[in-house]
């Protein structure tokens, strides 16, 4: 094999890697932009949903021994019920909300759903199985694991399924009309504030998918909510906050630029890179890649 | 300082007189000394939150930047303390500045996520760096603060000296904030457009105040350094940075001696729930200190559901509700008209 | 017009394809009451809010005492000399009423955050300099009784005085009058008119957005009538009245 082939094939491996990383922040991203597009608010525990994935997804296939298929679903509808309960417990009864007091009230979230799973999983991190083999697949002198074509595949699924959702259905039309105008949506006759619970649920529902796609490669410990989050965070701001086919596209990038920079930079700085990226985008073009900075200016959070 | 507030700054210094001759104990002689490290950064980013109306999830990576350029200056280069300290806090206003203006220019809370990302690229950096850092086994030999020779060896001394810069803190965020600046600060918060219409230049504000609440931050690195002789990444990641966010918040955003009272509190409620769990452990409950982050957790979600305002303005809202009622109930006659104001 | 304060020339300000100012031109004249008048959505604000800096002109140009202010942030406007208040009333209702007013006297003094925080000596001379001049507009609008009553506790009528005193605490050359006397009763609504006529006597330019058409007519110098953005009428309160297009615009077409 020459100098060049060798390089090649490090350049495809990154990729993969990218990718398969990249996948994941783009649905926690996401997840970051229903709830941003209902509310306005940033949940800062967004990050624990794909923790609560991935945990409970371990305990139903390894302790519990359940199929793959019946342990997602279960798990899906597990981390929904949190959402659903976050935003009734949490954020439905404030009175008079301010950002600063929603902001701060998604953070205690974060602890406690932080706390809970160290309590009920441990501080260790847990293996998972994969979903189908696991034996690398060779693809041009490259390999990709099974588990990752899953990712691609799921992401895929996922944003077939966001888009019908959201153009097609008429809650997802009416999710949508919320948040370009509450007022005017409500005027219609539009029930908000059950928008705003159905945005927490399927924010957490993709968040969960998230955790229990990647745990098997990963391997999930109860810590890893706020590296998730503040990644997924970066890939929606770099795809425009609020907007989710751009931050699916931000996500993937973001993945791949920080594969490479840990390929050819330095893997102790890997976690740096996105975070770093995070802070140029907010500065230089905190509209992002794909947003207008007129839209931009009219949005506050 | 007037009135209420020039009593509260009494209480604090007789207190901070008289702590030592009554706790003893070493050990919570020097839990006692960490809390102060906690209220000087408290302090600080009670003045960001509460009158800039911004949210700082990084101020940990500001006091670990303390810390290390401490640590750095004197372990490795052999700095005066006194020089090293200044050099974190003049490190600390260029970062505060370069991260401030971009996010603060900025409507609502990008500031909260800008300074999440820096907090957690510094821990990265204190792990990953190390040849400067130490990395994770950390910083040795940094030597104790001296005044011209005089070292504080005692954590009696410590206490003392620590707990006198709290008090220098609370000093200048009163002064702060009952002056042409402060009353600024308190405009953008009431309305940005009048405030601007005054010719107050808001962002220019904003930033100052972070620049301000950073320079709380980094002293109490510093001061952390000197006292521990060692620093290590450990303490300084991302969730110290939401622990001082949760100590604001619980005590009020509003109000400096909340912050404080919040700091005091949640800086010593380990050591009260590890007291209890004794007692618990009787009643048949076992407690583990893995539990703390939990009931953090809870504090943090039930004030801001329940008493937005902190516990201690909810407290003196509650102190003057009683005494109202009491007023009324005796039959006496109550003054009516316009009532003084707190702060 | 070579005493003219603020001219504003082909001004034009689109909110996406919405024209809310279109091609306007008009002359203040210095040390004048100049009203604006004009059906609803006119327009009026968002002249207010174009030379004040909230908002930037699509195209055209405001120029004022000679300059041009066009790119200039609110703070800077402030800074050169123009004033305002708001249509909804913008006081900072946690405060105390003198507070708000020492707020006014920012730009009158020159504490930086540094010395704010360590309050030397000087210092205290500038603040008991800004509380004495703040002291002296609570007298000058009758409002030294509630000095430290909580601004927003207080009537309307007076959060609207409160409001001006505010503005007047800046020395504006211009005082730019968001509806000052909407939401009064016919009491108040005299006193904020001799109150405007004081203003004028202070050699401070004033230009008055109202829909009271009583106090418009018997205090303003000149009217400027806008509807659709554009400038339909201007001049002395007499001739307004008489204008045929006036009329027609307030009574539909």
């Amino acid at each position: 094999m020459n100098h060049t082939d060798g390089t090649l094939i490090d350049v495809l491996q990154f990729l993969f890697m990218g990718i398969q990383r990249g996948s994941i922040y783009a649905m926690v991203a996401m997840g970051f932009n229903m709830i941003y597009n209902a509310t306005g608010i940033i949940n800062f525990a967004q990050g624990e949903f794909v923790v609560l994935g991935g945990l409970m997804m371990v305990s139903l296939t390894m302790a519990f021994n359940l199929s793959i298929v019946f342990a997602f679903i279960l798990t899906v509808l597990f981390v929904m019920v949190a959402g659903i309960l976050m935003e009734r417990l949490t954020i439905n009864p404030v009175k008079e909300p301010t950002v600063l007091r929603l902001i701060i009230i998604t953070i205690a979230v974060s602890i406690i759903i932080k706390g809970a799973a160290m309590c009920f999983w441990g501080k260790g991190s847990h293996y998972m199985r994969h979903f189908s083999s696991s034996e690398s697949l060779d693809f041009y002198g490259a390999t990709i694991l099974p588990q990752t074509l899953w990712i691609f595949a799921i992401l895929f699924f996922l944003v077939v399924a966001y888009v019908i959702f959201f153009n097609y259905t008429m809650t997802g039309k009416c999710m949508r009309a919320c948040a370009i105008n509450r007022d005017a949506a409500r005027l219609a006759g539009i029930n908000d504030r059950k928008m705003v619970m159905l945005s927490f649920a399927l924010s957490a529902g993709i968040g969960a998918i998230a955790g229990i796609i990647i745990t098997p490669i990963i391997q999930m410990d109860y810590t890893r909510g706020a590296m998730l989050g503040l990644k997924g965070f970066g890939a929606a701001v770099l795809g425009g906050l609020g907007n989710s086919m751009g931050a699916v596209f931000a996500g993937i990038l973001l993945g791949i630029l920080e594969a490479l920079g840990a390929g050819y930079i330095s893997s102790h700085y890997m976690d740096a890179i996105a975070l770093v990226i995070l802070l140029l985008v907010l500065f230089i073009r905190p509209s992002g890649i794909f947003g207008s900075s007129e839209a931009m200016r009219l949005k506050e959070f | 300082m007037k009135g209420k507030n020039s009593a509260g700054f009494l209480v604090l210094i007789i207190s901070i007189i008289l702590i030592p001759f009554l706790v003893t104990n070493d050990y919570y002689l020097g839990v006692l000394i960490f809390t102060a490290f906690n209220c000087l950064a408290s302090i600080g980013l009670c003045l960001l939150m509460g009158y800039a109306g911004q949210i700082s999830i990084g101020h940990g990576a500001f006091v670990a930047i303390g810390a290390y350029t401490s640590g750095i200056l004197t372990a490795k280069f052999a700095w005066s303390p006194w020089i090293a300290m200044l050099c974190g806090v003049l490190l600390v206003i260029v970062i505060a500045f370069c991260l401030g203006i971009p996010a603060l220019r900025l409507k609502g809370h990008y500031l909260a996520m800008a300074t999440l990302g820096f907090a957690s690229i510094v821990h990265i950096v204190a792990v990953a760096a190390v040849d400067l850092t130490g990395g994770p086994s950390g910083l040795v030999n940094i030597p104790r603060l001296d005044f011209f020779g005089y070292v504080l060896n005692s954590d009696k001394q410590y206490f003392y000296f620590s707990w006198s810069v709290v008090a220098l803190g609370v000093y200048i965020a009163f002064n702060l904030i009952n002056s042409r600046v402060g009353r600024g600060l308190q405009a953008i918060h009431g309305s940005e457009d009048a405030a601007a219409s005054l010719g107050i230049n808001i962002t220019s504000y904003k930033v100052q105040v972070f620049i301000l609440s950073a320079v709380f931050a980094s002293v109490s690195g510093s001061l952390y350094a000197y006292y521990m002789n060692y620093i290590d990444p450990g303490p300084f990641d991302v969730s110290y940075s939401v622990l001082l966010v949760t100590m604001v918040a619980v005590g009020g955003l509003h109000n400096i001696w909340g912050a404080l009272i919040g700091a005091i509190f949640l800086s010593l409620l380990p050591e009260f729930l590890s007291f209890l769990s004794d007692y618990l452990q009787l009643l048949g409950i076992e407690y583990q200190p893995d539990y703390d982050t939990l009931v953090y957790g809870g504090i943090l979600l039930t004030i801001m559901l329940f008493l937005p305002e902190g516990i201690f303005v909810s407290l003196v809202n509650a102190i003057g509700f009683v005494k109202a009622s009491m007023k009324k109930l005796a039959g006496k006659k109550f003054s009516g008209g316009s009532a003084g104001r707190e702060q | 017009m070579s005493n003219s304060i603020l001219e504003l020339e082909m001004l034009r300000k689109n909110f996406g394809g919405v024209v809310a100012v279109s091609d306007l031109s008009l002359h203040i004249e210095q040390g004048s009451i100049t009203s604006l008048i004009g059906p609803n959505g006119a327009g009026k604000t968002t002249i207010f809010n174009l030379v004040t800096g909230f908002l930037e002109p699509s195209s055209g140009q405001i120029r004022f005492s000679g300059r041009i202010v066009n790119k200039m942030k609110p703070h800077t406007i402030a800074s050169i000399g123009i004033g305002r208040t708001f249509q909804n009333v913008q006081i900072f209702p946690k405060m105390s009423v003198i507070e708000n007013i020492m707020v006014g006297r920012h730009l009158r003094s020159r504490a930086g955050i540094f010395y704010s925080c360590i309050l030397p000596p000087f210092l205290r001379k500038e603040e008991k300099r800004i509380h004495e001049a703040a002291e002296e507009q609570l007298h000058f609008l009758d409002l030294a009784q509630y000095a430290h009553t909580p601004a927003g506790s207080l009537p309307l009528g007076n959060q609207r005085m409160l409001e001006i005193a505010r503005a007047l605490a800046l020395e504006p050359k211009l005082l730019l009058l968001d509806e000052p006397a909407s939401g009064l009763n016919a009491r108040e609504t005299i006193a904020m008119g001799e109150l405007i006529e004081k203003i004028k006597q202070m050699n401070i330019t004033v230009l008055l957005v109202e829909h009271d058409m009583e106090l418009v007519m018997d205090i303003s110098d000149y009217v400027a009538v806008i509807n659709f953005g554009r400038l339909i009428a201007q001049g002395p309160p007499a001739e307004i009245q008489e204008n045929k297009d006036v009329i027609a615009a307030y009574l539909g077409e």
